[in-house]
């Protein structure tokens, strides 16, 4: 079995590994024995299936999420440092379900709630405005396309920052809390909103695995290789706004792991987009359930929000990309 | 008279407000080899781009085997035309193999992978352009004349019947030059492949095509037989310059000598 195939199903054992034994794990460790023959009384069950698997099962979904979301964004841009975070899609994303959290509505489309529709809508003004900068100046080097990316995340927390000033402080604070990034949740609700955006997004980029190889090689070979560029190009961004949306709006624009899982995993098994995308949606996954488990046991019983620590994390990952090895090894130029 | 697997007529095309075709016409014929040369910025790569539809939005009529290129979608017309970008750089961490076997795409329906035939094709692509040898080279890895075989190792995967290369042995050494020009032979001769090749090689493509158009500020100047070029009468219309020629010590025919100091 070749790595390209070994490492996905590597993945998918440890997913399930993880998967099975992070409920388990917290400020108190929950034997087994107590959720197979639950004693009347215990709380210890209830804690399992009601805010654990749950909040689990989320941050699975979230860095699931995140995770493909910048894979599909460093094909389709081709570049390693775009990703929905660094171009300003998740402040897009935070903006919206600010804006909702103000108007302090509670309005619901088709089952999906307001908050990430209105999230989902920001996600994507953001990369209409990040992918329409880098159509009118053609040819985007990556030090102007971060730079833009930089000014539309400054444009968004502006509007976040009024949003916040024009709030009452109850309505403040809830906004400020969320943008530090969590997963918590009670019972299946946040599961449910958040798990239909992660995985129709998925499925969309699953689907047109073929097509992100052949565009991240350069647009004008994927055209003349038959690929519909524009309509898929297109679809590929809604997918993206709806996983980031979808995400950002439950768990708040989560930094850094849409940037690092992808790049991991194409070190570990090259960048061919048929096993490099369902090694990164396990492999998000994986991580971010890690990193939220460390956020509930590093100060138990306090919780470090789990942006801190992917930003801790990823802060130096970012730079490591920058400056990291030779002019012609950079990983800058290995896309 | 051969069928015109290429019909260009009163085509245009324009960057804004730059006009780059003004009114091409020219016919291309099953199994042809022709050479388009020009000056810079005569729009000859931008008439292989309009071909197989990187640039849109050209006036005009382009018809491919009959049918308008506008009733064409772009797989189908992935199947019909395979082209050879300049200098093609992307996808560095593919290897060679990987690479090749993309040009299968068209051939894909939706979710499937590449089949065993698909993998065959792409073996004899690599065969035919001698690097089979680097199929699990990585892409960063190889030299630029290399490179080259490769990018038209996966446009013959591609299978289609014209190949557009736009100058296919621009920064190659002589010894690459040839083993990139003997490729390029070989898909004409063997396979019966039409080739519309763009280059500044005025010497070899009066050698090696069967005919030559040239291009200038948008219209062409030129269109006749490779042989005819050698001309000074026709090369200073082309680029406002005259030329010394010499008679090839082998066949006879004529070609460009650089000018002494």
């Amino acid at each position: 079995m070749s790595r390209k195939t070994a490492v996905p199903f590597l993945f998918s054992v440890c997913a399930l590994a993880v998967l099975a034994l992070a409920p388990f794990i917290g400020m108190e460790t929950i034997p087994l024995d107590s959720i197979i023959n639950p004693v009347s009384g215990d709380t210890r069950a209830e804690i399992f299936w009601k805010i654990r698997l749950p909040r689990v099962i989320l941050s699975f979904c979230a860095g699931a999420g995140l995770s493909v979301s910048g894979m599909t964004f460093q094909a389709i841009f081709r570049n390693p440092l775009a990703t929905p975070f660094t171009l300003g899609v998740s402040g897009g994303a935070a903006f919206g379900a600010a804006a909702y959290l103000m108007a302090g509505m509670m309005i619901s489309m088709l089952g999906l709630s307001g908050q990430s529709l209105s999230s989902f809508a920001g996600a994507l003004l953001a990369i209409v405005i990040v992918y329409g900068l880098t159509r009118a100046k053609k040819g985007l080097s990556t030090a102007t396309m971060l730079l833009a990316g930089v000014a539309v995340n400054f444009f968004f927390s502006s509007l976040i920052l009024f949003i916040q000033y024009l709030s009452d402080f109850t309505h403040s604070y809830r906004i400020i809390r969320w943008l530090m990034g969590g997963i918590e949740t009670v019972g299946f609700g946040s599961v449910i909103t958040v798990a239909p955006f992660v995985l129709i997004g998925c499925a969309v980029v699953f689907f047109f695995t073929h097509e992100l190889n052949l565009m991240s090689l350069s647009e004008e070979t994927a055209i003349s290789r038959g690929v519909n560029v524009k309509g898929i190009k297109t679809a590929l961004f809604f997918a993206v706004s709806l996983m980031v949306g979808g995400v950002v709006a439950q768990c708040g624009p989560i930094g850094f792991v849409g940037m690092m899982c992808p790049h991991i995993c194409r070190l570990l098994i090259g960048p061919d987009h048929n096993y490099l995308t369902p090694a990164t949606f396990l492999f998000g996954g994986m991580f971010l359930t890690a990193c939220d488990m460390l956020s509930r046991t590093l100060i138990a019983p306090a919780e470090i929000p789990i942006g801190v620590i992917t930003a801790l994390l990823g802060g130096p990952f970012f730079l490591w990309l920058l400056l990291g090895g030779s002019a012609e090894r950079s990983i800058l130029k290995q896309i | 008279m051969k069928k015109a697997l290429i019909e260009i007529k009163d085509f245009s095309f324009a960057y804004a407000s730059e006009k780059i075709l003004k009114s091409v016409s020219l016919n291309v014929c099953e199994g042809e080899y022709i050479s388009i040369i020009g000056p810079n910025g005569a729009g000859k790569t931008t008439l292989l781009k309009c071909l197989i539809r990187i640039l849109r939005g050209g006036k005009g009529i382009i018809r491919l085997d009959g049918r308008f290129l506008a009733e064409y979608r772009q797989k189908e017309l992935a199947k019909l035309v395979s082209y050879v970008p300049q200098g093609d750089g992307g996808g560095a961490l593919f290897t060679v193999a990987e690479y090749v076997l993309m040009g299968r795409y068209p051939y894909l329906s939706p979710f499937t992978t590449f089949s065993a035939e698909d993998r065959g094709e792409a073996e004899n692509a690599l065969e035919l352009t001698g690097t089979a040898h680097l199929a699990q080279r990585r892409l960063n890895t190889l030299s630029g004349g290399e490179r080259q075989r490769v990018s038209i190792a996966s446009a013959i995967a591609q299978g289609s019947r014209i190949m557009l290369l736009d100058e296919p042995t621009t920064f190659l050494d002589p010894r690459h030059e040839n083993d990139v020009l003997n490729v390029i032979k070989k898909v004409n001769h063997n396979f019966g492949i039409t080739v519309v090749s763009v280059t500044h090689d005025i010497n070899h493509a009066a050698l090696l095509s069967d005919r030559i158009v040239s291009l200038k500020n948008g219209n062409v100047m030129f269109d006749g037989p490779a042989g005819d070029i050698m001309d000074n009468r026709v090369l200073e219309k082309i680029y406002d310059k005259r030329f010394s020629f010499v008679k090839h010590p082998e066949n006879g025919s004529l070609i460009i000598v650089p000018e002494v100091g």
